[in-house]
C-alpha cells in the first residue's frame, strides 16, 4: 500500500501529515505502515558521541595528513629566510613576506587566485571521491582527531569514556578530566600562538607571551584562536559539520552517480544478524553483516552508514576500516563498507569499471581549469616585476609655463620596491617630441620601501595643440631586476598659464 | 537630543524596539514548547515531484542559547548606548565624542615624536631628515592642494621654492602666514593713474623694472606715473613684505606677465587670500611645517629633505 492510498483512507485524522504529492513506491516500510508519525520538539539536545578508536588504511591516511598539515602549520613560522621569518604577514606595514617574495596589498590578485584554486580543488576532489576534504584534511577534522587522541590518553577508549562520564566524581575521574583539560588548553594556546606567529615575528612573540607582555591585539587573537580550537575540537566537533559549515552542505550538490562515497553494500550485507562462526550464513539465510554495530561506534558524527548516504557523513572511512577488520576476523571478503559509486553498486561494477568513470566530463573540466589557473598564478608570481609604480597627477596645477618657454606638468610617483635590496631607480619619460624630465632622474628606494617622489615633466610650449597627450614614464632599476612602463597624459591648456 | 520633532517618534522607536525584543523572547518560549509531527523516516511527510522529501532535522538546543545571548546583549546595549528613541544611554556615547577622543589620543601619541624637535630653530629642523619627512607629509596633506606637490605653485598660488616672498621668508613670517593666513589686497588704481593710455604706459614701465620684454618708449612715458604705485611697491619697485606688496623687479609673476595681465591688475585691482591653517595643526606641527617650507628655498640647509 502506498502512503498516499493510506492517507486517503485515513484522511480525517486531525494530526495526520498529509503528503503534497503521491509518495514514491520506494519509501521505507515504516513510513507506509499505519501509525506513521511522532511528535518531536523543534530543538534537539546534543547526544554526546564517543567515537571508538579505529585503525586501518583510511585511518593511516588521515593521520598522515594530520602530521603533514600540522608540521607545516606549527613549523612554518619558525622557518627563517635570510634575516627574517620566511612567512610573515606584516599587517601594520602592509607587507606580506612569502619566502623570497615581498607582496604588497596590490598583489591581492594572487590571494584571489589561491582562493579560486582552493574552491576548484574542492569541487574536483568532491566530484571524484566525495567529502575527501572533510574526512581527511579539514582543520575541524584534524584538530578533532588530535583532541580525541589526547582524550583517549587520559580517559581511555569509547567504553571507558562512557563509563567515566556516567560514574561519580571521584579522584580518578577528577585527575583524568583535569589532565585532559590541561592538555587541551595547552594545545589550544600553542595553536593560537602559532596562528598569531604568522602576523607577528614568532621568535619575539613567544618570549613576549611567556613574559605576559604581548600587545592587546596579539593577546586577543592568541586567546580567541586558542579558545576556538579548544571549543571546536574538544566540544563542538561534529556539530560544526552538521550545523555550522556551509561547505559541508554544498558538497552534496556536487556528488553524482559516479562519485566515490563510503557506502554499505546492502545487497551483500542484508539480512544482517549475529551468528556463530560455525554457521554458514547462506544456509542460515543471513547476509554478511553481523550487526556488530562497530561501524556506528567509530563514526565521529554518530550515524549508521547502513542507512545509506546521509548529510552528516564526512566521508572519513572509519566505518570502512573497522568493518574490514571484522570481515577479516570472520574470514569474509573485505569491503562490506567501502568507497564505491552509486552506479557501481547499482550495476555491480568492478573497481576498474568505476575508476574508468572517474575521467568523466565534469572531472576533466575541473582538472583543466585547475591546471590553467595554477599555471597562471605560479607563472604570474615567478614573472612578477618586483617594482610597482603609481602615477598621480597634481590636481591643482594642470600645467604652468616655466623659463625657456616650456610647459610643465607635475606628477607624484609612488615607487614601490618589492625586493629586499636597496634599489636605485632611473626615471625617464617617452612618447612625445621634446618631452623631458625636469627633476632628478635617479631615486634611491630602501628595501621593501614605498616612496613618493615629485616629478616635473616639460615640453616646449606650442609644440602640441591644447588637449591631453599620452606619454609613458619609464622606471628601471639600475640593478636590472625590474623595468616598469606606466602610462600618463601631458596636459596642454587652452589658455596660456602664467609663467 | 533634538533628532525628533516631537515626543511621538521617540516613543514610537523606543516602543517598537521594546516590543520587538519581547516578541523575540515570546517566540523562543513558544517554539520551545511546540511539538511537530514527524514521520518515522524523519521527514515531514511532504513529498514533491514524486520522490523529493523534506527532512525534519531539529535545531540543536545549544543554538537557542545564541538567541538568548543576542537578546541579553541587545538589552545591555540599549541601556549603555543610544538606541531607545532619544534615550542617550548610560555611557553618554556619541560619534562626535568618539572622534574627539580619537584625535586627542592620536595627538597625545604624537607628543613623543615631536618632543625631539622642541625648541629647535628652523635651520636645525631643516637639517633633520626625520623632521623633514614629517614636514613633507604635512605639506602634501595640507598645502600641496594649492601650492602643488613640488611647492612651485601655479597662477595665483605662490611658488614657495624660489626665495621670493610676498610676506617675508623668515621662519617667523612663514609661521605667521601658515597660522593666520594672508590677505593681499591691491585696490583698483585706474582712476588714480589716468587715461587708458597712461595705464598702458605704466604697465610697460612695470615690465621694464624686471627687464622683461617691453616697449621702452611707453616705459619712459609711464615712469611719470610710478609715484601712484610707489606707496606700496616702493620707489625702487622692490615691494613691501609688511603689506604683501610684491617685488616688481624680479621675474616672478603670480598673475601673469604680459601687458594685458598687468593692465587688468592696475585697472581692477587684485585680492588674493590664503586662508588661516592654524586650527588644523598642533603647535609642534606648525614648527615642523614652517621649517619644511623654509627649507624649500634653502636647499643647502636641508639635509636629505629635498634632494630628489
Amino acid at each position: 500500500m502506498s502512503p498516499s492510498g493510506d492517507t486517503v483512507a485515513r484522511g480525517t485524522h486531525p494530526r495526520r501529515v498529509v503528503p503534497i504529492a503521491a509518495g514514491s513506491p520506494g519509501l521505507p516500510a515504516a513510513a507506509a505502515d499505519g501509525d506513521d508519525g511522532t511528535l518531536v520538539s523543534l530543538y534537539e539536545a546534543r547526544r554526546k558521541i564517543y567515537p571508538r578508536s579505529v585503525s586501518g588504511l583510511f585511518a593511516r591516511w588521515r593521520w598522515a595528513i594530520v602530521w603533514l598539515t600540522q608540521i607545516v602549520f606549527y613549523g612554518l613560522p619558525w622557518l627563517e629566510w635570510g634575516q627574517r621569518q620566511a612567512v610573515l604577514f606584516d599587517l601594520a606595514a602592509r607587507r606580506f613576506y612569502l619566502f623570497g617574495f615581498v607582496l604588497y596589498p596590490q598583489d591581492f590578485i594572487y590571494l584571489t587566485g589561491l582562493l579560486v584554486i582552493s574552491a576548484l580543488s574542492l569541487f574536483l576532489f568532491t566530484a571524484v571521491a566525495g567529502r575527501l576534504w572533510c574526512g581527511y584534511a579539514c582543520p575541524q577534522t584534524v584538530y578533532t582527531e588530535i583532541y580525541l587522541w589526547i582524550e583517549r590518553r587520559f580517559e581511555g577508549d569509547r567504553s571507558a569514556r562512557m563509563r567515566l562520564d556516567a560514574g561519580p566524581w571521584n579522584w580518578n575521574k577528577c585527575w583524568r578530566k583535569g589532565g585532559k583539560q590541561l592538555a587541551w588548553i595547552a594545545v589550544g594556546l600553542w595553536t593560537g600562538l602559532t596562528f598569531v606567529g604568522y602576523f607577528t615575528p614568532i621568535r619575539e612573540l613567544l618570549p613576549a607571551a611567556v613574559g605576559g607582555v604581548t600587545g592587546p591585539w596579539e593577546t586577543f587573537w592568541i586567546l580567541f584562536y586558542g579558545f576556538a580550537t579548544y571549543g571546536n575540537a574538544g566540544y563542538m566537533r561534529e556539530q560544526v559539520c552538521k550545523y555550522m559549515c556551509p561547505y559541508a552542505r554544498f558538497q552534496s550538490a556536487m556528488f553524482d552517480r559516479d562519485t566515490l562515497i563510503v557506502s554499505y553494500d546492502a545487497g551483500r550485507g542484508e539480512p544482517r544478524g549475529a551468528r556463530s562462526r560455525k554457521v554458514d550464513p547462506r544456509a542460515a539465510g543471513l547476509g554478511d553483516c553481523v550487526d556488530c554495530s562497530l561501524c556506528v561506534q567509530v563514526c565521529p558524527t554518530g550515524i549508521d552508514i547502513r542507512n545509506g548516504l546521509q548529510y552528516e557523513c564526512i566521508g572519513c572511512g572509519a566505518c570502512a576500516d573497522v568493518c574490514d577488520e571484522v570481515m577479516d576476523k570472520l574470514g569474509y571478503d573485505r569491503g562490506l563498507v567501502r568507497y564505491t559509486t552509486q552506479n557501481g553498486v547499482a550495476q555491480g561494477w568492478s573497481r576498474r569499471q568505476m575508476l574508468r568513470r572517474v575521467l568523466r566530463p565534469r572531472v576533466l573540466v575541473y582538472s583543466a581549469l585547475l591546471i590553467v589557473l595554477c599555471a597562471a598564478v605560479l607563472g604570474g608570481l615567478v614573472l612578477r616585476t618586483p617594482l610597482k609604480v603609481d602615477v598621480v597627477r597634481d590636481r591643482a596645477t594642470l600645467a604652468r609655463l616655466v623659463e625657456g618657454g616650456r610647459l610643465e606638468n607635475v606628477f607624484r610617483l609612488q615607487l614601490m620596491n618589492a625586493t629586499e635590496a636597496p634599489q636605485r631607480l632611473r626615471l625617464a619619460v617617452h612618447g612625445l617630441p621634446g618631452l623631458e624630465l625636469a627633476t632628478e632622474p635617479l631615486v634611491a628606494v630602501a628595501p621593501a620601501e614605498a616612496r613618493w617622489v615629485v616629478v616635473r615633466v616639460r615640453l616646449p610650449d606650442g609644440s602640441l595643440p591644447p588637449g591631453s597627450h599620452p606619454f609613458h614614464f619609464e622606471v628601471s632599476a639600475e640593478s636590472g631586476v625590474a623595468h616598469v612602463s606606466e602610462k600618463s597624459v601631458f596636459l596642454v591648456p587652452h589658455q596660456r598659464p602664467a609663467p | 537630543m533634538s533628532d525628533f520633532t516631537s515626543d511621538f517618534w521617540h516613543l514610537f522607536v523606543a516602543g517598537a524596539t521594546a516590543i520587538g525584543l519581547v516578541a523575540c523572547v515570546v517566540l523562543l518560549i513558544v517554539s520551545g514548547k511546540t511539538r511537530v509531527m514527524s514521520a518515522h523516516d524523519n521527514t515531514t511527510g511532504h513529498v514533491w515531484d514524486g520522490d523529493l522529501k523534506e527532512m525534519n532535522n531539529p535545531l540543536p538546543r545549544w543554538w537557542v542559547w545564541l538567541f538568548v545571548i543576542t537578546i541579553i546583549f541587545s538589552v545591555l546595549y540599549l541601556v549603555a548606548y543610544p538606541g531607545m528613541g532619544s534615550f542617550d544611554g548610560k555611557l553618554r556615547w556619541t560619534s562626535e565624542g568618539q572622534y574627539r577622543a580619537e584625535v586627542e589620543k592620536a595627538n597625545r601619541a604624537l607628543v613623543p615624536v615631536y618632543a625631539r624637535f622642541a625648541g629647535k630653530a628652523a635651520h636645525e629642523l631643516a637639517a633633520d631628515p626625520q623632521a623633514m619627512a614629517i614636514g613633507e607629509r604635512l605639506f602634501m596633506n595640507n598645502c600641496a592642494q594649492c601650492h602643488g606637490s613640488d611647492a612651485m605653485g601655479s597662477r595665483g598660488f605662490p611658488n614657495l621654492t624660489d626665495g621670493e616672498w610676498l610676506w617675508g621668508g623668515a621662519p617667523e613670517q612663514i609661521r605667521e602666514s601658515i597660522v593666520k593666513g594672508r590677505n593681499g589686497v591691491m585696490p583698483p588704481m585706474g582712476a588714480a593713474v589716468g587715461t587708458p593710455e597712461d595705464v598702458k604706459n605704466l604697465a610697460h614701465h612695470v615690465l621694464s623694472l624686471s627687464g622683461s620684454p617691453h616697449d621702452s618708449l611707453r616705459a619712459q612715458l609711464g615712469k611719470a606715473k610710478w609715484a601712484t604705485c610707489a606707496a606700496c611697491h616702493g620707489m625702487d619697485g622692490k615691494g613691501n613684505p609688511a603689506l604683501g606688496a610684491p617685488d616688481l623687479t624680479d621675474k616672478v609673476w603670480l598673475h601673469g606677465s604680459d601687458e594685458n595681465a598687468i593692465v587688468s591688475i592696475i585697472m581692477d585691482g587684485r585680492n588674493n587670500a590664503m586662508p588661516p591653517q592654524g586650527h588644523y595643526f598642533t603647535e609642534a606641527q606648525v614648527e615642523v611645517l614652517t621649517a619644511y617650507v623654509w627649507s624649500l628655498s634653502h636647499p643647502a640647509g636641508a639635509a636629505g629633505g629635498k634632494t630628489r
